[in-house]
């Protein structure tokens, strides 16, 4: 049921980030669900063939920000709130956007250079959408 | 149950060419320690020891809870044991070891070496010899895995295996640890399976271990910063920086201490902080033999 959890060693990303953001995903769009039970550390680190620690991280971070909870005793599982999936995918939004101000920083450009061109990025989009 | 599965405390071991110094190393059930260094590190002799395949000159060796060399028979009956220069008997078929073993170990497991035949793509009725290197790796790991220790012990068990026989045999040192009572400690010079499935890491280079960790610690606080240095301006050299290169105005720095407060550190001497990269294991290991050695000297 969680072998579609794919790590990739092409990935720059660590092995816990690349966890943390295919649960994150799974549960963005919706196919796991508010309660649902998480595989066992254990069991999911044996799926993915990644060791014990990197699993563990991977749901203790998704525990801080509070997509997951993990009951003592009876297991982990998808954090019951309403709007989690909004925010998991403002989330996501953002990790892209923080990557991009990245780039532009490497090419040199000023924080309001970036912003700018997220503006018109935005405004282009827009017009697509109204052209349809 | 806390009691660790492997514990050496100030081993030593001399030769005339080599000498292994007060080596310490602690693995816990449930784990799997990737054991890493170059050629004549000292790997083989650090698994002999705790295998008591020789004797420590000094310090105190326990695995499963024996002090070894005085209690190896029963420590031995716990440790499944692979090495490179492990021979099986040529002109005898799989199933003739099988066999073997089998008579020796009550705790056999019929059922999960039929499984691993078939996963390894193995032939019982193939003598030994007619095996190629890759299969025979496969059928020594068999043997020592349906046996199902308590601690498995691995010296190089990935080398020479192409990618899918790597695969599968990575596949079966997970399922392992899948019973948290349950260990193993494997060297290797492949960083890649190191990074992927161990828990724990320790480096030994020179017949020292340079350093132990959790895997996630190594992988987080091994960074490399590349900066943009204006005329004039020396470089802070805030602790854990073991190395800066630098060139005109940029400078590279290895740390093994990084947090984001750092790039605050570079800032404020007036130094941009232009990318903070990760490094891969392999990265982590070379950089910190080297500036071990670097050490050794000064």
């Amino acid at each position: 049921m969680h072998s579609e959890l794919l790590i990739s060693q092409a990935d720059r990303r660590p092995m816990y980030l690349q966890i943390m953001e295919q649960i994150r995903h799974r549960i963005a769009v919706g196919d796991w669900q508010p309660g649902r039970e998480l595989p066992s550390i254990r069991a999911l680190a044996v799926a993915v063939q990644v060791s014990v620690i990197t699993v563990k991280r991977a749901y203790l971070e998704l525990e801080r920000d509070g997509v997951i909870v993990t009951r003592q005793g009876k297991g982990s599982f998808v954090a019951d709130s309403a709007d989690l999936s909004t925010q998991l995918r403002l989330n996501e939004l953002d990790e892209h956007l923080s990557a991009a101000a990245d780039i532009g920083r490497q090419l040199g450009l000023t924080a309001d250079e970036i912003g700018l061109r997220l503006f018109e990025a935005a405004k282009k989009t827009e017009k697509t959408r109204d052209e349809k | 149950m806390t009691e660790p599965v492997i514990e050496l405390e100030g081993v030593e071991k001399s030769y005339r060419f080599f000498q292994l110094s007060d080596v310490r190393l602690r693995l816990d059930a449930g784990q799997i320690m990737g054991f890493v260094g170059p050629n004549g590190a000292g790997k083989s002799t650090t698994i002999r020891i705790l295998m008591a395949m020789i004797g420590q000159d000094r310090g105190t060796v326990r695995v499963l809870g024996h002090p070894l060399p005085r209690e190896q028979a029963a420590a031995k009956r716990h440790i499944g044991f692979v090495s490179e220069d492990m021979r099986l008997y040529g002109p005898a078929t799989l199933a003739w070891h099988i066999r073997f073993v089998a008579s020796i170990y009550p705790g056999w497991d019929a059922a999960y070496a039929s499984a691993l035949l078939h996963r390894f793509n193995l032939h019982p009725e193939q003598a030994i010899k007619l095996l190629s290197h890759g299969e025979r790796v496969k059928a020594t790991l068999l043997l020592a895995l349906a046996r199902r220790p308590r601690l498995l012990v691995l010296d190089e068990p990935t080398t020479g295996l192409d990618p899918v026989a790597r695969h599968e045999v990575l596949a079966e040192l997970m399922d392992v640890v899948r019973d948290e009572r349950r260990a193993i400690l494997f060297s290797s010079h492949n960083t890649q399976d190191i990074e992927q499935i161990s828990d724990q890491i320790t480096f030994i280079d020179r017949g020292r271990i340079i350093d132990s960790s959790d895997k996630e610690t190594f992988l987080d606080r091994w960074r490399r910063l590349h900066l943009d240095v204006p005329p004039g301006v020396t470089p802070p050299a805030p602790d854990g920086v073991i190395e800066t290169t630098a060139s005109g105005r940029i400078a590279v720095v290895t740390t093994k201490a990084y947090t984001p407060e750092l790039d605050g550190v570079y800032e404020r001497a007036g130094v941009t902080v232009r990318e903070v990269q990760r490094m891969t294991l392999e990265e982590i290991f070379v950089a910190n033999v080297m500036s071990n050695r670097r050490e050794k000297v000064t």
